[in-house]
């Protein structure tokens, strides 16, 4: 193939990284904005999404689009709920303490992972997609006769895959919405500014708290649920969603959504051209070392305002 | 000889102006009050003094040197020693153990250090709670043994902020025993809110009010100062 | 009986304990016993940071896989006896954690704990990315003629017992002089009130960095007798896995305790060990012991015992 629809094929797949980074990424800003925590069971979550995904339409059965329709629908409700309970039942008792909630969450990680293993099995499983019309995308190619629109072989997508990108930009400006003009974002924003006096002010914050959660983790498996039609469910597939989510949220600004969604898409689009020019694990390096360095000597985000 | 000066020392918070423009000098050997109503930048000036805050302009000479730059421990390495206002010993260590590592810093020799330690017990009073975990000390024993870590650094400049807050009358009278046996030997800086303390104990006052310097002078001369009065009934200046 | 004198009989006859149990141990769990020391060292050294600084570190497997590579690989590539070996690989962990020190310790809490794990992480990878000279996660064995220390077989059990005790003495006793050291007093208070110990003129810069080093120097000690004591070097041992355990064994055993490693590292490989024979999923325990213990019991077993009997436990 030539360069230019490689990088076309490239970008797409880029996409859709981007698009469901963006969603689980933006599950665990939400989550560290406003509680000030840190999730390290945030993958087990996203994991729990696409192995509930696999287990409904398994469970339902008939035309794929009915089992995956339920299961967008209630993976995430599922895994939500799994959250709000951790979060009464660990999260409060510790005080939402920074450290001690990030060696709590990471007992969770162990205890979701474990469970998950003894239950799923060490094997990936396979999700069908609701609809995947293949769609060819033409390139213009300047020939003997001209310039003239080509149908490259192997240049080109699924309905399902468009349907993906456009999913999370829904979802993502749903979020929005509700963070920037609802009265429950309201409450969140408060609870983020200043937690000592949204409680002063009679707001619930520790329902606050177990909602942000809850729906930190929702959103992480229903970016799971989307992707698994083209990835399978495993057991162990919370790992790299992980660290991307913690690499874009660092480099976003630590609980900045705009950030994290700016910084979500440059990764996910630039993945696909990096795998390119480097071997997966070389590139795994080189990101966890800008994460660490990023948290060293620009804490604030590379897009984050310097300063409080 | 000035021991401490500051020349336009000045701090903003979010363009709140806590410090402006403050020159002050404090001679070696001085017992110095720094009085204001709530609010009025002591704290701030104290901590700029100390490192803890850095200013926003304005300098910091300690004993002939420019220190504004200079990060807080290597200030108290050259013999500043500052306790804090809200007690913040070692709750979980032995009051003795608190005093002992403010001293091991600057004595290497465990029963130099051992020495020091009860010495610096002694003259608050504190020797026989010497094994008692910090935490477990009253309010005002707290205080006191804020004060200890502060005596047995042996410092050049000795700041207090607020220490009498929270003490007994009989604790504060002892309290200004203690300041006035140290007066000549160390130089110290005393934020204070009881007038009595700083009457019977300052060789010299300073007022701050809104972040400025108010009036200077001796414990008479402010408490007949009509500024510092109306300052403090929050009235306008007479 | 004065605090130092209760102190020294402790610890010396815990020693003798371990001592006296080579003679009785079934070889089954004499080999474990010979293993939880040298682990049991490796938590010891988390612990100066962890426990008695109150530095939270989530990336100690690069401590203990720098020693373990810096022995196995100048044994495998450059061809060094056992002794050199096991300094190269104590050497690489110095080196390593200075550098490391320098860069993390600008941040603090939060940000520290995510620095650690990520630094810990691109080690692993490092590991895997190097693959023609590591052999990735397969790892590679060190063969018995390569194990023979001074004429001292160490793949011999007996041996390997002994050489094992005399590391976990060797991190115990210089654990124990470290924290009643001003210096390690000084790591105490840092841990009580980072902001007070500056105040009182300390560079707390420095003596976090200190700490950091000694630690990470236990840690790659016990690494690098790791790999020589039981022949083999692996990419698992540096995986997030291995930072999270030495936290474990020390939230469990107590924080802030000599005793507190070597307890907490004994009860979590049995329990591993006793569940792994039911179940492939035994992390499973190290997880509900990780939330449990943050949540009933942070002070861990041997800091239950300091509270509750013995005040002078150091």
């Amino acid at each position: 193939m030539e360069l230019g629809p490689y990088l076309i094929l490239a970008s797409l797949e880029g996409a859709i990284t981007a698009a469901v980074l963006a969603l689980t990424a933006v599950g665990l800003s939400l989550v560290f904005g406003v509680m000030r925590v840190v999730n390290i069971a945030h993958g087990e979550f996203f994991m729990l999404g696409a192995v509930i995904a696999w287990w409904i339409t398994g469970m339902i059965g008939g035309p794929p689009a009915v089992g995956f329709g339920v299961a967008l629908i209630v993976a995430p409700l599922m895994v939500g709920a799994i959250a709000v309970l951790a979060d009464m039942t660990i999260l409060k008792r510790l005080d939402y303490d920074p450290e001690r909630t990030i060696v709590a969450t990471i007992g969770l990680l162990y205890i979701i992972q474990q469970l998950t293993l003894m239950s799923y099995g060490p094997d990936a499983h396979p999700v069908t997609a609701p609809f995947n019309t293949r769609l060819a995308i033409p390139w213009v190619a300047h020939g003997e006769g001209g310039w003239t629109l080509i149908w490259p072989w192997g240049l080109g997508t699924t309905s399902y895959k468009l349907a993906v990108i456009g999913a999370a930009v829904v979802v993502l400006l749903g979020v929005w919405l509700m963070m920037a003009r609802t009265k429950i974002g309201l409450l969140m924003r408060a609870t983020q500014q200043d937690r000592d006096m949204a409680l002063a002010f009679g707001i619930p914050v520790e329902r606050i708290y177990a909602l942000v959660f809850g729906m930190g983790a929702a959103l992480a498996a229903l970016a799971a649920v989307l992707i698994v039609p083209i990835q399978q469910a495993h057991y162990l597939m919370g790992g790299d969603p992980l660290l991307l989510s913690f690499i874009v949220v660092i480099i976003g600004g630590l609980g900045s959504l705009p950030g994290t969604v700016v910084a979500a898409v440059l990764i996910g689009l630039s993945d696909g051209i990096i795998s390119v020019f480097f071997s997966p694990t070389l590139a795994k390096i080189l990101a966890t070392l800008l994460v660490a360095l990023v948290l060293i000597f620009r804490p604030q985000g590379l897009f984050g305002a310097r300063g409080r | 000889m000035m021991l401490l000066s500051t020349r336009g020392l000045s701090k903003h918070f979010a363009g709140l102006q806590a410090v402006k423009d403050v020159d002050f000098d404090l001679p070696q050997g001085q017992v110095r009050a720094l009085i204001g109503p709530n609010g009025a930048g002591k704290s701030t000036f104290v901590n700029m003094i100390c490192g803890r805050i850095q200013p926003s302009s304005g300098t910091v000479i300690f004993d002939g040197r420019d220190v504004t730059m200079m990060p807080a421990h290597k200030r108290i390495t050259l013999g500043m020693a500052y306790t804090f206002q809200i007690t913040s010993v070692f709750a979980r260590l032995p009051a003795g153990e608190n005093v002992a590592l403010a001293a091991r810093r600057r004595l290497h020799d465990k029963s130099q250090v051992e020495k020091a330690t009860h010495k610096a017990l002694g003259q608050v009073g504190l020797l026989d709670r010497m094994d008692q975990e910090a935490g477990d000390l009253s309010y005002g024993h707290q205080r006191l043994l804020e004060i200890a870590m502060g005596l047995v650094q042996r410092p050049r400049l000795l700041i207090l902020d607020e220490p009498t807050q929270g003490l007994s009358d009989n604790e504060i009278t002892d309290f200004k025993t203690l300041i006035r046996a140290l007066a000549g030997e160390t130089t110290i800086l005393l934020i204070e809110h009881n007038m009595s303390v700083v009457m019977q104990v300052a060789d010299q006052v300073t007022v701050l009010n809104f972040g400025a310097v108010l009036a200077e002078g001796s414990p008479d001369e402010i408490h007949a100062n009509r500024a510092v009065q109306a300052a403090y009934l929050g009235g306008d200046d007479a | 009986m004065n605090d130092t004198s209760k102190i020294i009989t402790l610890h010396g006859g815990f020693l003798l304990v371990l001592f006296a149990l080579q003679f009785l141990l079934p070889a089954y769990h004499h080999g474990n016993l010979a293993r939880i020391m040298v682990l049991a060292s490796y938590a010891i050294g988390y612990n100066i940071m962890f426990g008695y600084t109150g530095l939270l570190s989530l990336g100690h497997a690069l401590f203990f896989a720098a020693g373990m590579y810096g022995m196995g690989l100048s044994i495998q590539h450059l061809g060094f006896a056992p002794a050199p070996a096991l300094l190269a690989g104590i050497i690489a962990g110095i080196v390593i954690s200075a550098a490391l020190g320098l860069m993390a310790l600008r941040t603090g809490g939060v940000s520290f704990m995510i620095v650690t794990l990520m630094f810990a992480q691109a080690g692993y990878l490092s590991i895997l990315y190097f693959g023609k000279w590591t052999r990735g996660d397969e790892g590679f064995v060190i063969g018995q003629a390569q194990r023979i220390l001074w004429g001292i077989d160490l793949s011999q059990p007996g041996n390997r017992y002994f050489a094992a005790l005399i590391l976990f003495s060797a991190c115990l006793m210089a654990a124990l002089w470290l924290v009643r050291h001003p210096f390690g007093k000084t790591l105490i208070a840092i841990r009580e009130n980072e902001d007070r110990v500056a105040m009182l003129g300390y560079n707390i810069f420095a003596h976090k960095l200190g700490a950091m080093v000694i630690s990470a120097t236990i840690s790659a000690t016990a690494g690098a007798f790791y790999g020589l004591l039981f022949g083999y070097a692996g990419a698992s041992f540096a995986t997030v896995q291995y930072s999270i355990f030495p936290l474990l064994w020390v939230l469990l055993g107590g924080a802030g305790t000599i005793l507190g490693p070597f307890i907490g590292t004994l009860f979590m490989f049995y329990l591993i060990d006793l569940s792994s024979g039911i179940t492939s999923a035994y992390m499973l325990i190290a997880g509900v012991a990780l939330v449990l213990l943050t949540l009933f019991a942070p002070q861990g077993l041997v800091g239950v015992l300091r509270a509750k009997l013995w005040r002078w436990l150091p």
